[in-house]
């Protein structure tokens, strides 16, 4: 029995002749929070595609407390239930008001009854901030709203691991300040977290772990002392000059 | 002019009755058709987007799903490729060959339906398509199934954006119930016939009955645009709390509170309340 939540194995993943992951190897421990940073295209996104099975490993391995996860007999569903996701389009069910989009998943996966989801979402509402806005339909909110409502329907589940797929990267400069504020408060309550994102100081200040992705692969991890005080690879340093410069 | 008038009174007062009871007809059937009917289209629609997993699926079952599309797929061609006088011919007839004798209403309601169905099931699978595919990841991310995507996620929006076809197809069904006079079903097109055979007031009955058939038709459009706004629900919305301190708690775009209720789609006319 393997003690780490999360273990990424020789992965690959091509679509058609296109090879956008190549054999990417990492780990996440329970209470870990790893930031993927790395230019737009490195990969970033669809290594955590691959981790939640929106898009199927091409080859290698996803292990989930060492249980192979694109393996037949594993189901995907009583997976991603244990595996949250927040998008960076935030992708909240239009149809549904706030509350009813925190008590979905809940009710329809989970099957709890409706007064122990309403119970578990307005917990986490509260957390993001976004209590009052429980009767709003999403297009009525701003960008920022929406995604710490989609946090909230993330948390909802009481995910071992949550991952963010550049959850600031469609919000303007203040919007990313109340999100990432969240974001900072879940990391310090000692949640799991996996984060693709350009926000260096974020990355600097809060992970664990920093992985570099280029092209498909990493091309350096470590500690973010590691990664942001002694980068090691030259294209890690050009990479971290040009966010310097700006 | 004026025998016009009075003829068409004279039939009326002869007829009235029968011309109502053949509206109802109508009505009954492009109502139950349309209702039947959808259901069937989304259920067709729901089955032909069921995904298939190349390596995940046993191959049994990418089978069966490859099977089920192509059994549905001939039924939307062969009931959207023939008119549906010949399928109440050929169904209410072709039954009774087989000894099954059909109550003239069931044939009815059925030819409707799954007349209806076929059509509806490409109109639920265009609707289905063209809801956002991030509406489906999101759904996917917090464990749910194809079919609990489909019943609490996308088929809702997709519901709301085919109500005009339902309103097209529910229309169609209105006026072209009265092909089912075929198998002697006392429609109100039925009932023209019979009052014509009786009296030759071909233009009176005809203008009565083209009156009856808009008047339906008008009251469906309104009546659906009706439930197109109940479905979009209240433009506005209340913040859940009554303490004035909370709007200023953690939220770095709480509205002002003085504003309510809120209309924060259409700030440019709330700005000045």
């Amino acid at each position: 029995m393997s003690e780490h939540i999360i273990e990424v194995r020789h992965l690959s993943k091509s679509f058609g002749t296109h090879v956008v992951l190549r054999d990417v190897d990492f780990t996440v421990d329970p209470g870990d929070v790893t930031c993927v940073i790395g230019a737009s295209g490195s990969g970033k996104s669809t290594l955590l595609r691959c981790i939640n099975l929106l898009e199927t490993p091409t080859s290698g391995a996803v292990l989930f407390h060492g249980q192979e996860i694109t393996a037949k007999a594993f189901d995907p569903c009583a997976y991603r239930a244990k595996v949250g996701m927040v998008f960076q389009s935030f992708n909240l069910f239009n149809n549904m008001t706030v509350l009813e989009n925190c008590t979905a998943g809940l009710r329809y996966v989970l099957r709890q009854d409706k007064e122990t989801a309403r119970r578990t979402a307005l917990e986490n509402l509260e957390k993001v901030g976004m209590a009052p806005y429980i009767h709003a339909k999403p297009r009525q909110l701003s960008g920022g709203q929406k995604q710490r409502v989609a946090i909230a329907r993330a948390l909802s589940m009481q995910p071992e691991v949550l991952l963010f797929d550049e959850p600031t990267s469609a919000l303007d400069p203040q919007m990313v300040g109340e999100v990432l504020t969240v974001m900072r408060q879940l990391a310090a309550d000692g949640l799991t977290m996996i984060v693709v994102t350009h926000e260096m100081a974020f990355a600097r200040d809060v992970s664990s772990h920093v992985v570099y992705m280029a092209d498909g692969v990493i091309a350096e991890e470590g500690t973010p002392a590691d990664i942001f005080e002694h980068p090691q690879n030259p294209r890690t340093v050009e990479f971290l000059s040009r966010f310097r410069q700006q | 002019m004026q025998n016009f008038f009075g003829n068409c009174a004279n039939v009326l007062q002869q007829y009235g009755f029968s011309y109502l009871r053949g509206a109802g007809t109508t009505l009954l059937l492009a109502l139950v058709g349309t209702f039947f009917g959808c259901l069937i289209g989304f259920a067709v629609g729901a089955m032909q987007t069921i995904p298939v997993d190349k390596q995940r699926d046993p191959a049994w079952k990418r089978g069966l799903v490859h099977l089920l599309h192509g059994v549905l797929r001939c039924y939307v061609e062969l009931f959207r490729g023939t008119p549906m006088i010949v399928q109440a011919v050929f169904i209410y007839y072709g039954l009774m060959q087989f000894g099954v004798k059909l109550d003239m209403w069931a044939a009815g309601f059925l030819i409707v339906s799954i007349n209806t169905g076929a059509y509806m099931a490409e109109t639920v699978r265009g609707g289905i398509v063209s809801i956002d595919p991030g509406q489906t990841e999101g759904a996917m991310a917090v464990g749910m199934t194809h079919w609990q995507t489909m019943a609490h996620v996308i088929l809702p929006q997709a519901l709301r954006n085919i109500i005009p076809q339902i309103g097209n197809n529910f229309i169609i069904n209105i006026k072209d119930t009265s092909v089912l006079s075929v198998i002697s079903i006392t429609d109100l097109f039925f009932v023209h016939k019979s009052v014509v055979g009786a009296l030759y007031t071909y233009f009176e009955s005809a203008t009565i009955v083209m009156i009856i058939y808009l008047t339906m038709t008008l009251l469906a459009s309104y009546l659906l645009r009706l439930w197109e706004k109940a479905l979009d629900g209240p433009q506005n919305y209340d913040l859940n709390t009554t303490d004035t301190l909370a709007y200023t708690s953690g939220m770095y775009n709480a509205p002002d509170p003085v504003h309510e209720p809120q209309n924060l789609d259409r700030k440019g006319e709330a700005a000045h309340v």
